[in-house]
């Protein structure tokens, strides 16, 4: 018998199985479970998008791409975060097209970190800086936010975690899973305290589209920001398109060229199919992604409401698809309340300390889903905690 | 459209209080709002959306395209009058194209429409020709999908 153990790299052995993975098989061992723990939009892709991948295929447009992307399409992501954020990037040179925001966080982090490095990672937040950060051999330093400053990274928490060994800070705003969001004079605090150090910044901006009365800024705004950032951002959210594994980052060109070779060994390019659709996602579909925000926001209105009046504590998020209430005044932890929801009321909701330790004591409970499901999984929810 | 009515043809049911905390208005404003909305007849009623099918399994409806010869002065007016009135009709709208009147008829079952067609409709002063199609499926209606398996397909948890 092969003792696969010994012989798997310790780092990959080291790594820990996501926290929700757990949950997700005990929800799939129920019947009748309605979720309200999923992180996909529920909309379908708009229709103009679909058919453009197929007339693609009809095309025969079959073949790798370039590795960095299809040139039409690399123009237009720079056209559009030149809309949106007046920011200019080189479409030919400074744009990478990737299987996801996912591949865009992983060759940042990995064109970047060298054994003992640390990178700050601004937690609760999405699942996968840390694990890839380890892998690499560096070392994530948690930054805890708090409810009570609306889940934003603050200049003293930032100071207070910066070392000689820092290189890099990972800012994921819209927040998944707290919704919270860094407007322009939270951004700027944070880039004076980075101004005239060498420690680059990875925003993850996969949420940009989805904000709520105010508009995004991204920390590529500020000041000479720019130079120091690598921007990540993608389809799956904004243009309801998880399944096409298609997002981007646009960074400077002597930081996109070094991730550039990672992509090209690792990937050789992004699906054709899917970066044929992006491009009618970018062009035509700016009414879409306006009508499914417009839904959202209804639905997170009714959500934030319904749940500080059934005793869910929940400050008001202004960004991507989740709420975060507390359930402090419940007495569980974060685990003991989701299993017990799970097992008392078939209702599938995250814990929030699987998003890091700094979740403890709150939930995910995410909006991409009919009002009517909602209200129905909200019910329960109110008949659980009474 | 206002948001308020675009929440309302999705759903008549949520209350003024709701209808406040999604559109930011406050729950007065709401209620006047409607007040007026009923008052110009913009909103016209509140119904439930039925699957026939489900409901009653021998309700037949029926839409007919109907042929006329406009009046002068009146056009089409006097005769869709006419035909409204009667309680069967469930809708009659004018149209452009090869036939001017659409009118949709519910009955409980293929005969008692088909009558009604061959003694009320065609007799009218002013009808040319009717020609009648049976509803035989429904998919969607009031943009709400008619059947029950539309399943989600995304797992119950990600992350
Ligand atoms: C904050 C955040 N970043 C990145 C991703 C990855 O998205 P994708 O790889 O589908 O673009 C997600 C997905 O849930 C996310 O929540």
């Amino acid at each position: 018998m092969i003792d696969y153990d010994k012989l798997i790299a310790d780092k990959c052995r080291e790594m820990k199985p996501s926290g929700i993975r757990r949950f997700f098989d005990l929800a799939n061992q129920r019947e009748g479970v309605i979720s309200l723990g999923v992180g996909e939009p529920d909309f379908q892709t708009p229709w103009n998008v679909r058919q453009a991948a197929i007339t693609s295929l009809e095309r025969g447009k079959t073949k790798y791409t370039a590795n960095s992307g299809l040139t039409e399409l690399k123009h237009a992501i720079a056209g559009k975060i030149k809309d949106q954020l007046g920011v200019s990037y080189n479409g030919d040179t400074e744009v990478i097209v990737t299987v996801g925001g996912s591949e865009g966080i992983d060759i940042a982090i990995r064109s970047l970190v060298n054994p003992g490095d640390e990178v700050l990672v601004v937690e609760p937040c999405f699942v996968c800086y840390s694990p890839i950060v380890s892998l690499c051999g560096g070392v994530p330093v948690p930054i805890a936010t708090r409810a009570e400053d609306d889940f934003r990274l603050t200049a003293a928490m930032l100071k207070e975690k910066i070392t000689d060994m820092t290189k890099l800070l990972i800012l994921p705003f819209p927040n998944n899973p707290t919704g919270a969001v860094m407007d322009r004079h939270d951004l700027e605090q944070i880039a004076e305290v980075l101004d005239g150090t060498d420690i680059l910044v990875l925003t993850d901006e996969i949420y940009s589209a989805l904000t709520y009365g105010g508009e995004h800024c991204s920390i590529v705004q500020i000041g000479d920001m720019q130079e120091r950032t690598i921007y990540v951002n993608g389809f799956s959210k904004a243009y309801s398109m998880t399944g096409w594994r298609l997002g981007y980052i646009a960074a400077p060109e002597p930081l996109a060229k070094q991730m550039l070779k990672i992509h090209q060994y690792a990937i050789m390019c992004s699906p054709t199919m899917s970066q044929y659709a992006a491009v009618e996602a970018l062009s035509a579909c700016d009414k879409d992604v306006e009508k499914m925000r417009r839904e959202y926001d209804q639905r997170r209105r009714w959500l934030v409401k319904a749940l500080n009046d059934i005793g869910l504590d929940c400050f008001e998020p202004r960004g991507a698809f989740y709420v975060f209430p507390s359930i402090k005044r419940t007495g569980m932890t974060s685990e003991e309340f989701c299993e017990r929801l799970l097992n008392e009321r078939d209702v599938a909701v995250v814990p929030g300390n699987a998003f890091g330790e700094s979740g403890e004591g709150f939930i995910r409970i995410s909006y991409a889903y009919s009002l009517k499901h909602i209200m129905t999984a909200v019910e329960r929810i109110e008949s659980f905690i009474k | 459209m206002d948001s308020l009515l675009t929440l309302l043809k999705t759903n008549a049911r949520l209350t003024a209080d709701e209808l406040a905390t999604m559109t930011g208005l406050t729950a007065a404003e709401v209620a006047a709002k409607i007040v007026a909305y009923e008052k110009e007849g913009v909103i016209r009623g509140y119904k439930a959306i039925i699957n026939e099918e489900l409901a009653d399994k021998n309700a037949v409806t029926a839409f007919i395209e109907v042929k006329v010869a406009p009046k002068a002065e009146q056009g089409f007016d006097d005769l869709a009058k006419t035909i409204m009135s009667f309680d069967e009709v469930d809708s009659v709208t004018l149209m452009s194209g090869s036939f001017d009147l659409a009118v949709t008829l519910s009955g409980t079952d293929y005969k008692e429409i088909a009558l009604f067609v061959a003694r009320r409709l065609s007799t009218l002063e002013g009808v040319i020709s009717t020609s009648t199609h049976f509803v035989l499926k429904r998919y969607k209606e009031n943009g709400v999908l008619m059947d029950n398996d539309n399943v989600d397909e995304r797992s119950l948890m990600s992350p």
